[in-house]
């Protein structure tokens, strides 16, 4: 609930890049409907993790195509032990099976952040959120842009004052990766290896070239998240890790003096 | 308090009383067109009525994937077994001659069906993927006769809604809605890849519900009970599956 000394900034009006806010003001840097979905999604990313490595580690061998199972030549193999007797190894010890609850987890938790994820593309759309936020301006899709956010990301520059209040080309093209490309995939491929959904719409499966390469896809493309969220929480704490918890989880941007 | 603020609290109210009376509809309205599973108790019933109903409407006609001959596996796979029963090694000394499969409850001819006679019925093959919720996978013919022509054959009662079916090893029976029990691809099945159904992968008789991953494929069937509820089988979970931490559906 927004308190007397709080101003939100109105859906739809994004604070333009050069905007020098006076430090003194408080404003949202993200509006509620973003914070909320932030954090399921986060919630449920790290359920779908776990339980999908749980579930993983009952066959970790990949293969390509329609089938696979150990009389067949996989793919790749991930040198991790196995919560079954039936795939070899080479540890002397079989883990405890979690599949049955990691199952259940993992599709509720598929289903909270698929509703979500709707529910945030369904604001994002209709209130300018994807396009004042997310989408790169014209001016920025240019070398001269990309080489400066780039240099400095490798020099480890501490971000302007402009740059909290707005994401630069680099962080623009990556949210619009992860939204629009990784998410949708993520949950395609994991129902192209539904065999009750694939008897209604074969072809999500069929153009993927099998069940098998479905989950050996589902794989990479939960690494390419993986790698996302690491390098998110990295470039959050290198910006401000407090600054950036507490506009995320709060709103409120405060001032720019970073305690630490 | 502001006028602002009282108008965001009686707007939320609202809207949080109409979503509460909405899930209330939805949920009645899921239980009176059989899109509740039965173990929709718990902390996962949300996710579990919600990827059933879903499947259930999306999916009440489809086909499984049927693939060419050209695409069956060279080996199918012998997933692990617990030994047999003696009253299987009895049977299985037998020939299978006494096997036999006994079909009751709801229905108007309750009986035991033998081998013989099963594989008298008009006989059906289709070439499907056994899918293992651990990830592994293999592509079969399958022989068999569909469960709806042994049922039709036994007469069910309207009021059927569920089939449950029982192994010969202890502890091992499901149950399957009656859209998956009147499934064309839904069989009894006695064959594989132009033989008799080996021990190993079911044999003599094991229930294929193509559209389901493999633990609904109950292998070594010996009783079939048509039902209109599951409360009374088990624990009332619908299967031996959530009794083990596993869901009762298993079309994802």
């Amino acid at each position: 609930m927004a308190t007397s000394e709080s101003v939100e900034v109105p859906l739809g009006v994004h604070v333009p890049r050069s905007a020098a806010v006076p430090a003194t003001t408080v404003t949202a840097r993200h509006s509620a409907l973003v914070r909320l979905t932030h954090w399921i999604t986060t919630l449920c990313f790290f359920a779908l993790l776990v339980t999908g490595v749980e579930i993983l580690i009952s066959h970790p061998r990949f293969y390509w195509g329609e089938t696979g199972n150990v009389l067949t030549t996989p793919l790749f193999k991930l040198p991790i032990p196995s919560s079954r007797n039936l795939v070899q190894t080479g540890y002397g010890y079989v883990l405890p099976d979690q599949n049955g609850w990691s199952r259940y987890l993992h599709f509720q938790a598929a289903w909270i952040v698929i509703l979500t994820g709707l529910l945030y593309a369904i604001y994002g759309f209709f209130s300018g959120h994807f396009r004042g936020n997310l989408l790169p301006d014209k001016a920025d899709l240019s070398w001269r842009a990309f080489s400066t956010a780039i240099t400095g990301h490798l020099r480890f520059k501490r971000p302007t004052e402009a740059e909290f209040w707005s994401y630069n080309v680099l962080q623009r093209l990556s949210y619009l990766l992860v939204i629009f490309v990784l998410f949708p995939f993520v949950i395609w491929t994991g129902l192209a290896m539904s065999p009750a959904f694939v008897s209604a719409f074969p072809a999500t499966v069929n153009v993927l070239g099998g069940q098998q390469s479905a989950r050996t896809l589902h794989f990479f493309v939960t690494l390419a998240l993986v790698l996302f969220l690491l390098v998110h929480v990295v470039m959050v704490c290198v910006a401000g890790f407090r600054s950036r918890m507490r506009a995320m989880i709060t709103g409120r941007a405060g001032t720019q003096k970073e305690g630490a | 308090m502001t006028d602002l603020s009282r108008r965001k609290l009686i707007a939320g109210g609202l809207a949080t009383a109409a979503g509460v009376s909405g899930l209330g509809v939805a949920a009645r309205l899921a239980q009176k067109y059989g899109l509740v599973p039965p173990d929709h108790g718990g902390i996962y019933g949300l996710g579990e009525t919600l990827t059933y109903a879903s499947q259930r409407l999306l999916t009440r006609h489809s086909l499984a994937r049927e693939f060419s001959r050209t695409q069956i596996s060279k080996r199918p796979l012998e997933n692990e077994l617990a030994p047999p029963s003696e009253a299987f090694k009895r049977l299985q000394a037998g020939g299978f001659a006494d096997w036999r499969l006994t079909v009751d409850g709801m229905v108007d001819r309750p009986g035991p069906f033998s081998l013989a006679q099963l594989k008298s019925y008009p006989s059906r093959s289709q070439i499907t993927m056994v899918q293992c919720e651990e990830g592994w996978s293999y592509i079969a013919e399958w022989i068999g006769v569909p469960l709806f022509h042994v049922l039709d054959s036994v007469g069910v009662q309207p009021q059927a809604r569920y089939v449950a079916y029982f192994s010969i090893e202890p502890d091992w029976w499901d149950s399957i809605d009656m859209a998956d029990a009147l499934h064309p691809q839904t069989f009894v099945t006695y064959g594989m890849n132009g033989n008799d159904l080996p021990v190993a992968n079911g044999g003599p008789l094991r229930l294929r519900v193509p559209r389901q991953l493999g633990y609904k494929s109950v292998k070594f069937v010996t009783h079939m009970t048509v039902t209109d509820s599951l409360k009374k089988f088990g624990k009332g979970l619908g299967s031996a599956a959530p009794e083990g931490g596993y869901a009762w559906y298993a079309g994802i």
